[in-house]
């Protein structure tokens, strides 16, 4: 049994999730939905941004990168529930690859980040979102986003394996807010105060957000700095690095259940 | 003997604490072997490191005559591992989860369908195939689990405290279904608290406590070690008692219930005399009872002598 097959036959089992409990993706979604109709109506009326444009235009790429960043709270659930079930131990115990189980995690999150991204493209251009360029920048653009979830994952896996208690999923919940909202996925960084802008550019987030909206045609918020130039390099490199740093932390965590 | 599970010298720590410490064991191809101990005995450390879930600190195991050290994998495709928790998935239903766990052991779709089928019909589980587990009760998701277990007829079946939390019908379901399992040639081996269990079900039993075996046998052989048979006489008036009890070494009067209990060699034998003794000081017992210890007291006797011996 190849580990690739086995973390399908895992995925699935996620996937079947879905259709056994829709509300749960269902909630999920309209749980974007929503923030994206109190940002974008509710506090957006109020929001300027730098440089110029829409603030729906500017808003719908942050809006996208957010939602790849709330996906780690799943991500750690998931993980956490399954090993404290025994059902990680159940999967240990078959004749299968050890990256199985990590890998049908992979498959099933981002099956889930995947559908989350079309609705948001949707519901914004339902709400007069527009993108004013190429499908090869938009096909780029989609593929950053996803990369970042992809990064982010193995930081939930990481800490789903980790740290097992309830309060592991509590925790997350909470910071993903502060971590969410200390970018330019909703504001541009120079309405920040200084020192607070520099933190909210040098996050992870804010290199995707804006390189989501240069490739889609929609205004960055940004006059200068190192996003300024080079957003689309920087939303390469940090979920490289994330990945670099957290896939073996997660491979070392899953090693570690041997202890 | 034909062993399919030998454990030499086992050892596992977590911290301070040993929680194995010197495990051996050595079960019979095809029995049925009860692992029997108080909670935090390292039971169900002794179970995942025979499954390969966990790495050991020294010692050497075989299950099914591979190394569980060196040839996890092999052993994995050879065993069966039911956990304390029921760990199948609550949101699938029954055929589901037992389709994902064959198609996991590297059966085809149709294969695993097959086979979830005949599980199913197996389990008494049929009817209850598509709906999703939360539903079941706790007798049902246990058979489930144990199903899942069973997929590719393990030469090796773990049951870490498989009826814990159960009620009495679902204990009884469940050893049945380890009856069945034992009779189609798997060996299992059944962690328990519940001496009772291992009576009812085990060819074979260890008696577990701080991490190492502190005695085995025959749930027979280890009554016997507490000193053989009890009879127990109730006579009609309590006059008697001790008159009745002098005759006999190992006496004890329990006047208030007009009972005298012998500790005896052999039950028979000695029941034979004690209705002699009777006849001829002319006492006519209410009640005359043989029993042999129960495995209660013969944990309790063996666990306590490992606390003074530690």
């Amino acid at each position: 049994m190849t580990t690739l097959r086995a973390g399908w036959v895992i995925t699935l089992r996620d996937l079947a999730h879905w259709v056994r409990q829709p509300w749960t993706p269902i909630f999920g979604l309209l749980f974007t939905i929503m923030l994206l109709l109190v940002f974008g109506f509710l506090f957006g009326g109020a929001i300027a941004v730098p440089g110029g444009g829409d603030y729906i235009t500017f808003l719908l790429p942050g809006m996208m990168a957010l939602s790849m960043l709330f996906g780690v709270e799943a991500t750690t659930t998931a993980m956490a529930n399954d090993a404290r079930k025994g059902i990680t131990d159940r999967f240990r115990s078959l004749p299968i690859g050890s990256a199985s189980v990590s890998l049908g995690r992979v498959g099933a999150d981002m099956a889930n980040s995947a559908v989350e991204l079309l609705v948001l493209i949707l519901g914004g251009l339902l709400i007069g979102w527009r993108i004013s360029s190429d499908p090869g920048s938009v096909a780029l653009a989609v593929l950053l986003l996803l990369f970042l979830r992809f990064s982010l994952l193995w930081v939930g896996i990481f800490v789903g394996l980790s740290f097992r208690g309830e309060g592991t999923t509590m925790a997350v919940q909470v910071l993903v807010w502060p971590i969410g909202f200390l970018s330019t996925a909703i504001v541009s960084a120079e309405t920040m105060p200084g020192w607070l802008g520099t933190i909210a550019s040098w996050n992870p987030l804010s290199a995707t957000a804006t390189a989501a909206r240069e490739l889609y045609g929609n205004p960055t918020g940004i006059t200068s700095g190192p996003l300024a130039d080079g957003a689309v390099w920087l939303a390469v490199a940090w979920p490289l690095l994330i990945t670099a740093v957290f896939l073996p932390l997660s491979a070392r965590a899953y090693r570690r259940l041997r202890l | 003997m034909n062993t399919s599970l030998a454990a030499d010298g086992l050892r596992k720590r977590y911290g301070e604490v040993r929680a194995l410490d010197g495990f051996d064991l050595a079960v019979a191809a095809g029995t049925i072997h009860g692992l029997l101990g108080p909670n935090g005995a390292g039971k169900s450390t002794a179970v995942k490191a025979l499954a390969t879930l966990i790495d050991l600190d020294g010692g050497a195991a075989r299950v099914a005559g591979l190394d569980v050290r060196t040839q996890g994998r092999q052993v994995r495709e050879r065993i069966g591992l039911i956990g304390q928790n029921a760990a199948v998935d609550e949101i699938l239903g029954g055929r589901q989860n037992l389709v994902m766990f064959g198609r996991l052991y590297g059966l085809g779709k149709a294969a695993a369908r097959e086979r979830a089928d005949q599980l199913l019909a197996r389990f008494g589980l049929s009817a209850a195939a598509d709906r999703a587990v939360s539903t079941y009760s706790g007798g049902m998701r246990r058979r489930l689990d144990i199903a899942a277990g069973l997929i590719r007829t393990p030469a090796v079946l773990f049951l870490d405290e498989p009826t814990t939390g159960l009620d009495p019908r679902g204990r009884n379901d469940v050893w049945e279904t380890v009856r069945e399992v034992a009779a189609g040639g798997t060996t299992v081996l059944l962690t328990t608290q519940y001496l009772d269990e291992a009576d009812q079900l085990a060819a074979e039993i260890s008696v577990m406590n701080h991490g190492r075996i502190i005695a085995s046998g025959t749930p027979e052989a280890l009554k016997r070690r507490l000193g053989g048979d009890r009879v127990t006489v109730t006579l009609p008036s309590p006059d008697a008692l001790d008159v009745l009890a002098g005759r006999f070494a190992n006496a004890t009067v329990d006047a208030a219930a007009r009972t005298v209990t012998f500790e005896v060699g052999s039950g028979v034998v000695a029941l034979a005399e004690i209705v002699r003794v009777l006849d001829q000081l002319g006492l006519t017992p209410e009640d005359l009872v043989l029993r042999r210890p129960t495995l209660d007291e013969v944990f309790l006797t063996l666990t306590a002598a490992g606390e003074v011996a530690r």
